[in-house]
This record gives structure tokens, sequence and C-alpha cells, in this order.
């Protein structure tokens, strides 16, 4: 009972930070509820047991995109406000998704079904043999380093292009910079 | 824009104060993974944010000299290599890629040892990742001022 009060606490909270999401005109404002967002994202996964997970969305969600968002909208220009464009085909657009997740949403298990599909293939396995073998309680550890090493390999490569792909993007500029500043202080001199 | 530096002292006593313990509490994330939640994704995110609030409060000046642009890439790729390293070292040790098992005598401990390196490998990147991105960002058009 507890469980489905917190859930839904939760879950309004969520929907009023959405829509002020959208009543904000403020770009600061913005990247501010969007923190606030993600933060109650993680509370919810703390009340789904999954807390792996919710550290990620705090760490990374709340945490460093937040950063770097307040970094990009510092750095944009002050926006002039939008003339009405004809909202009509995004509200058609929209109608539309929700309706078909809705109807997905009907056919998904039920919230911890003991025979729904993803409790029957490899995890019960995992469970019983990780615990005897590792000798590492935490399972979630287990499944990402080891049984699933090669998808976290993969994942860990991501991460190291898209921090190239943002260097070599921006890096010219810095190179440019450090040349200046050196300048400056010579001129100083 | 590139040294303006916080003038309110709250600000950089208290960043002072926290940059300790918050790398102390990265590295708890980053060793304790194995018994609790956490690991190197988290631990490399918690550790870059240290550095991060130093280069807020302080100027982005000061945050290069702490963090050397060009020995933050180096260990951008330090951290790949260790993770791929692991899987090359366990091949030639007659496992398979990534097969932890024969790093060491007992196969029980050779998980032990392959989960830790593996683990420090993805912390040192997303840490090395996070710094360049935020020095990449906070850098960005500072030509033009």
């Amino acid at each position: 009972m507890n469980f489905l009060l917190i859930n839904f606490f939760l879950i309004s909270l969520l929907l009023v930070t959405t829509f002020f999401i959208f009543k904000t005109t403020s770009l600061i404002s913005v990247v501010a509820l969007t923190g606030a967002f993600t933060l109650l994202c993680s509370a919810i996964y703390v009340n789904l047991d999954a807390v792996d997970v919710a550290f990620t969305e705090a760490a990374v969600g709340s945490g460093i995109s937040t950063i770097l968002m307040v970094m990009a909208a510092a750095k944009l220009p002050e926006g002039k406000k939008n003339k009405l464009i004809n909202l009509f085909p995004s509200i058609i657009l929209a109608v539309a998704i929700s309706l078909i997740l809705i109807i997905i949403i009907a056919n998904l298990p039920l919230l911890g079904d003991p025979n729904a599909p993803i409790h029957l293939h490899v995890v019960p396995e995992y469970l019983k043999e990780s615990k005897d073998f590792f000798h590492i309680p935490n399972v979630v550890t287990n499944i990402l380093a080891s049984y699933r090493g090669f998808d976290t390999l993969g994942e860990t490569i991501v991460i190291f292009t898209a921090g190239l792909g943002v260097i070599a993007l921006l890096t010219s500029n810095t190179l440019n910079r450090k040349t200046n500043f050196k300048k400056n202080k010579k001129n100083e001199r | 824009m590139r040294d303006k530096i916080s003038s309110s002292p709250v600000l950089s006593v208290v960043s002072k104060i926290l940059f300790a313990p918050i790398i102390i509490f990265g590295l708890y994330v980053q060793f304790h993974g194995d018994y609790g939640p956490g690991g190197g994704f988290q631990a490399g995110v918690i550790v870059a944010a240290a550095f991060i609030l130093y280069s807020m409060i302080f100027g982005l000046s000061k945050g290069e000299t702490l963090v050397p642009i060009m020995i933050n890439r180096y260990l951008m790729c330090i951290g790949v290599l260790l993770y791929a390293g692991v899987g090359i070292v366990s091949i030639f040790l007659d496992g398979m890629f990534l097969d932890y098992n024969v790093l060491s005598s007992d196969p029980s401990t050779g998980q032990h040892i392959g989960i830790i390196l593996v683990e420090l490998g993805v912390g040192i990147t997303v840490a090395t990742v996070m710094i360049a991105l935020y020095h990449s960002f906070a850098s960005f058009g500072e030509i033009n001022e």
C-alpha cells in the first residue's frame, strides 16, 4: 500500500514538473526543472528497488547533464520570444503517440509478475549461479562486468567516442584561445 | 569569462571543503561497487563532478592547471585500453576475450580481479570524458569575447 502511495505521489509531482517545463519561457528555469524531473525519476527507481539505475540517473541525469545544459544555456544569446506557430500538427502527433503508448502499456506484464518473460529467460540462472561462483553480492555488477562484459566494453567505447567527437568539434577554438592567452600575457609584460 | 572567479567567499570555502569528500565518495562507489550499488560509471561521474565544481568556482585556468588537457586526453585512452587490455591478457592466458577465470589460479578470485580492473577502466574513461566535455563547453566561444 505504501509503495502505491509513494509512487502516486512521485508521479503526480512528475506531472506538475512537466507542466511547469511547458509553461516557463526562461531557458535556465527549463534546465533546472529538467534536473528536478530526472531526480524525481531516480526516486521512482529507488521505489521500484532499482537502486543501481537510480544511482546512475541521479549522478548522470540530474548531475552532470544539468551542469552541461546550464553551460550551454549560458553560452546562448538572449532568445527572442517565438511567435505563435501552428500547433495543430504537433498536437495530432502527440495524441497519436500517446495512444500507441497506452495500447502498449495495456499489453505489458504486471509489475512484479513472476511469469513475465524477462524473469524467465536467463535471469534465474544468473541469480542462482552468480552468488556461489563470484562471491560478489551485487548481481548487477556481475552481469555488467562479467556476463555482459563485451557490452560494457562497447558502452565505454561509446562514451570515449562521444568525448572525442566533442573535443574534435570544439578544440580548434581551444588552441587558438591558448595562443591568444599567451600573447595577452606577453603584452601585459 | 575565462578567469571569472566567483566573488562569493561562501562558494569558494564550501567548494574547497567539499572537494576531497566528493572524491573519496567517488572512490568508495568505485571500489565498493561489488558489494553495494555503484560501479565505474557512477564513480566516474562523481569524481568528475568534484573537478567540474573546482573549475566552476575558481575559473577554467586553475581547473586546467589541476587537470592538464593533454593528461586528461591520455587518461581517456588509458581507461579504454585498460578494459580491452584485460580482455587481451585473458586471451594470452589461454582463455577467451574478457574471460576473467584465467586471471588467477582460482576462477572466483580471477573474476574478482577482472571485474575490479574493468570497472576501474570504465571509471577512468567516464571521469575524464566528463571533464573534457565540461572544459570544451566552458571554453567554447571565448575567443570572440
